[in-house]
């Protein structure tokens, strides 16, 4: 029941960073990819339908995680409770400027609003990337498996380490670049023109740059915590999944180059994946390292809630999510194409 | 400055900010499906180009119901983490279920109804509509069940490591204290959602500008309102007081003020609870009458505050009394007002009846207190038990989150909301000064 749990919640995580990856991606391009308003509007029209579902993953997935496992959930959300409190108020900006900004014809306004709205996913996508890195770095966790970290301590991953150190803000900066090019990809699939050229020329300098940080943020990891590979030197044939992420990364390039941008996005929804798959396996059995010594780990049989919950859960949750993914076909399907932006006949 | 001061504070602002806006868009989910469906049935532009209109009101209230509803389910874990660590098994089901089958639902069909009319055909538009009233309504459901369930826990066992765990799906979903609540509380989104459509058709009729429209609103508002204001109070307020009374009879006393049990107790209409004498000052009361209300003799006992320990006694008594009493206040207000309106409109008069569109247009903010007054009521009456009877509010809240650090998120949102609440105000006057004629907002983004 525990490894089953592990990897619901791990594919709700997956399903929320490719799903509003892109969105976030699109909200860091708009900054400096359009040229003007016709563009911008192009822009947002391509996320204005699904934005607001694809948000819905991360309020499911911890939802999941809450009744699945209420003591990681109690433990990391008052331990991470600077970053999370920036994390709400960033995600409150984020959707009212994009909401506002269709309300307002006033320019300056308009650029303000772009502003917020491209700096907020930025700064989401490198805090989300850093939460991650915080999870496989570990936590100073006490006896009772609470912690609270500070924003920073001296950079250091060590025993007491502060949400950002150098290994986190890499994390950070893997996220921010990984995502920007994947909502370079789907605008590349969503829009025309000058605007699609530009967003597909601008997939290959971010690709550059995510290979090397890809490569380093691997190195990192290992370096960081030496475990990460226990997994997956007892069970060789896992390491399919890092020969997925660099297979799926060539493949974008490869598939970009070819100007075949469905098939791109693909691939970059699956380096996501094989990335956070990877991630997860280096991890699994433990869901929250401790720095303090490994006694201090909460792991998946000391978080996992009992069996009734988690039977009643089961139920319903395939039943419920089979109904949302139909949603989501159903919905993607409806907005299927090109963002049609030619003006209304009347 | 103690630290479950600051982390209740921190919830009940956020929730009571959030709740602003969900009480309108449930409310207005149903009235938007009927005015859908007159235009589906009619044929009518001018009935579609109204639902059209109070589509992009429920729109931009909407997302900031998003926004501020994404903290609530974080402050679950981020400042109430031992309450979580040990209910988690419970509550965070229904709370994944209303992502799952609710948010899922909601979203997507509110995209096609929004951006999808000219991708779609009329009757397709008509259940994007009506699925976006479905998912907001399952929506209220699932954070009814939450609450119902530490109002009066059902369907659980516990763990050696002193864990709640649900032991029945349905039984937890069909919880009797969350059905009546749940009539209850989406009346009064009912009530919120017609008296704000009523408004903005009175505030067109008085200007003068827009009057077909103007009357569409009042004829739905006031219609949707004249029913919802009677089922608030009955059945569905009637029959939930009563099962607080027998359920949680501390929570009924201190509502009531009633400090000593009573043979024929009387009920308080007007007073001010005095803690240090017990007794209220100042009283309106009508002799026998809440004993009759509760359990339908005049003779009956109720129980006072004197039968229950001071440890076990609603811990915020004035506020509790004041909260119950804005609340049934303007409930009584809410039918005087709608059955007047409801007769003119019958009549054929209340469209010239300039007085009665000026109460209607004063009246709008009204039901947002009294909905907040009600949550108040409901969860001020639960303490000092934040699991109603198995945990109590001190027990619950992270400590290892200091007040200073709480103190701060809690600025932080104050300031936050004061900017949303003033954007939001100056982008619903915009939709409604704009009226149902305008171009769509959301289709400056395809056309322009």
């Amino acid at each position: 029941m525990g490894f089953i749990w592990f990897w619901l919640v791990a594919v709700m995580i997956v399903g929320y960073v490719v799903l509003d990856g892109f969105d976030l991606g699109v909200g860091v391009l708009h900054l400096f990819l359009v040229r003007d308003e016709e563009e911008r509007k192009a822009t947002l029209a391509s996320i204005g339908p699904v934005w607001d579902g694809n948000e819905v993953w991360l309020l499911a997935g911890g939802g999941t995680l809450y009744f699945a496992f209420p003591l990681l959930y109690a433990s990391a959300f008052s331990g991470f409770y600077l970053p999370l409190m920036i994390v709400l108020w960033l995600l409150i900006l984020r959707g009212i400027s994009l909401e506002l900004r269709n309300h307002i014809e006033v320019g300056v306004w308009r650029a303000l609003l772009d502003g917020v709205f491209g700096l907020s996913s930025g700064l989401l996508t490198i805090f989300f990337g850093a939460a991650l890195a915080n999870v496989l770095r570990g936590v100073p966790l006490q006896a009772d498996g609470y912690f609270f970290l500070p924003l920073w301590t001296n950079w250091q991953p060590g025993v007491h380490p502060g949400i950002l150190d150098w290994y986190t803000v890499i994390g950070g900066l893997v996220a921010l670049v990984a995502l920007t090019m994947h909502g370079a990809l789907w605008l590349t699939i969503k829009t025309s023109n000058e605007l699609g050229r530009r967003a597909r020329g601008i997939v290959t300098p971010l690709w550059i740059i995510l290979a090397v940080l890809t490569v380093v943020s691997l190195v990192a990891t290992v370096a960081v915590r030496p475990q990460s590979l226990n997994n997956y030197f007892n069970y060789p044939f896992t390491f399919v999944v890092p020969a997925g992420v660099i297979a799926s990364l060539g493949g974008v390039w490869f598939l970009n180059r070819k100007e075949q941008p469905v098939k791109a996005f693909l691939c970059s929804c699956l380096y996501l994946f094989f990335m956070l798959a990877g991630a997860c396996w280096g991890l699994y059995p433990t869901l929250l390292p401790a720095t303090t010594g490994a006694e201090n780990d909460i792991t998946l049989s000391r978080a996992l809630s009992g069996p009734h919950t988690l039977a009643v859960g089961l139920a319903w949750w395939i039943f419920g999510m089979a109904l949302a993914v139909g949603y989501v076909v159903f919905v993607y399907g409806k907005f299927r194409g090109k963002v049609d932006l030619a003006p209304e006949q009347h | 400055m103690s630290s479950e001061l600051i982390h209740r504070l921190h919830f009940a602002f956020t929730i009571t900010f959030h709740y602003l806006f969900p009480q309108l868009t449930m409310g207005l989910g149903l009235l938007i499906v009927v005015l859908k469906s007159v235009a589906l049935k009619t044929g009518s532009e001018r009935w579609d180009r109204a639902a059209r209109f109070w589509g992009r009101i429920f729109a931009i209230n909407f997302v900031f119901g998003v926004v501020t509803g994404i903290p609530m389910e974080f402050e679950f874990g981020t400042n109430w983490a031992r309450f979580s660590r040990l209910s988690g098994g419970v509550i965070g089901q229904p709370l994944a279920m209303e992502g799952v089958f609710s948010f899922f639902l909601e979203s997507a069909f509110l995209g096609l109804f929004l951006y999808g009319e000219k991708r779609i055909s009329k009757v397709m538009h008509w259940f994007s509509a009506v699925m976006v009233f479905v998912g907001s309504w399952i929506s209220g459901f699932f954070i009814i069940v939450t609450d119902a369930w530490m109002q009066h826990p059902v369907a659980f066992d516990r763990l050696p490591n002193g864990q709640f765990e649900v032991l029945s799906f349905w039984q937890l979903l069909l919880n009797p204290w969350a059905l009546l609540q749940y009539a209850h509380n989406m009346t009064g989104a009912v009530v919120t959602g017609s008296f704000v459509m009523s408004a903005v058709g009175a505030f067109y009729l008085l200007e003068r500008r827009r009057e077909e429209y103007g009357r569409i609103f009042l004829k739905v508002g006031v219609i949707a309102g004249v029913i919802a204001s009677i089922a608030i109070i009955f059945p569905t307020g009637d029959l939930h007081g009563k099962y607080v009374a027998r359920n949680q009879p501390a929570a009924m006393a201190g509502m009531e003020g009633l400090f000593k049990t009573e043979t024929g107790a009387g009920m308080v209409l007007i007073g001010q609870p005095n803690e240090e004498t017990g007794e209220i000052d100042n009283p309106i009361v009508v002799n026998d009458l809440l004993s009759f209300l509760i359990y339908g003799t005049t003779k009956a006992e109720v129980k006072g505050l004197d039968q229950f320990p001071q440890d076990q006694r609603p811990t915020a008594l004035p506020l509790l009394f004041y909260a119950y009493h804005i609340m049934a206040g303007l409930g009584t207000w809410f039918v005087l007002l709608m059955v007047v309106s409801a007769f003119l409109l019958w009549r054929g008069l209340l469209y010239k009846s300039r007085w009665a569109l000026w109460a209607l247009l004063l009246s709008f903010p009204l039901p947002y207190i009294a909905n907040t007054a009600g949550w108040m009521t409901a969860e001020l009456g639960r303490q000092p038990w934040l699991i109603y009877g198995l945990m109590r509010t001190s027990e619950g809240y992270s400590n290892t989150v200091s007040a200073s650090n709480g103190l701060f998120t809690l600025l932080g949102f104050m300031g936050l909301y004061a900017l949303l609440g003033l954007l939001f105000t100056v982008l619903i006057y915009r939709e409604i000064d704009h009226g149902p004629e305008a171009k769509a907002a959301v289709e400056l983004i395809s056309a322009d």
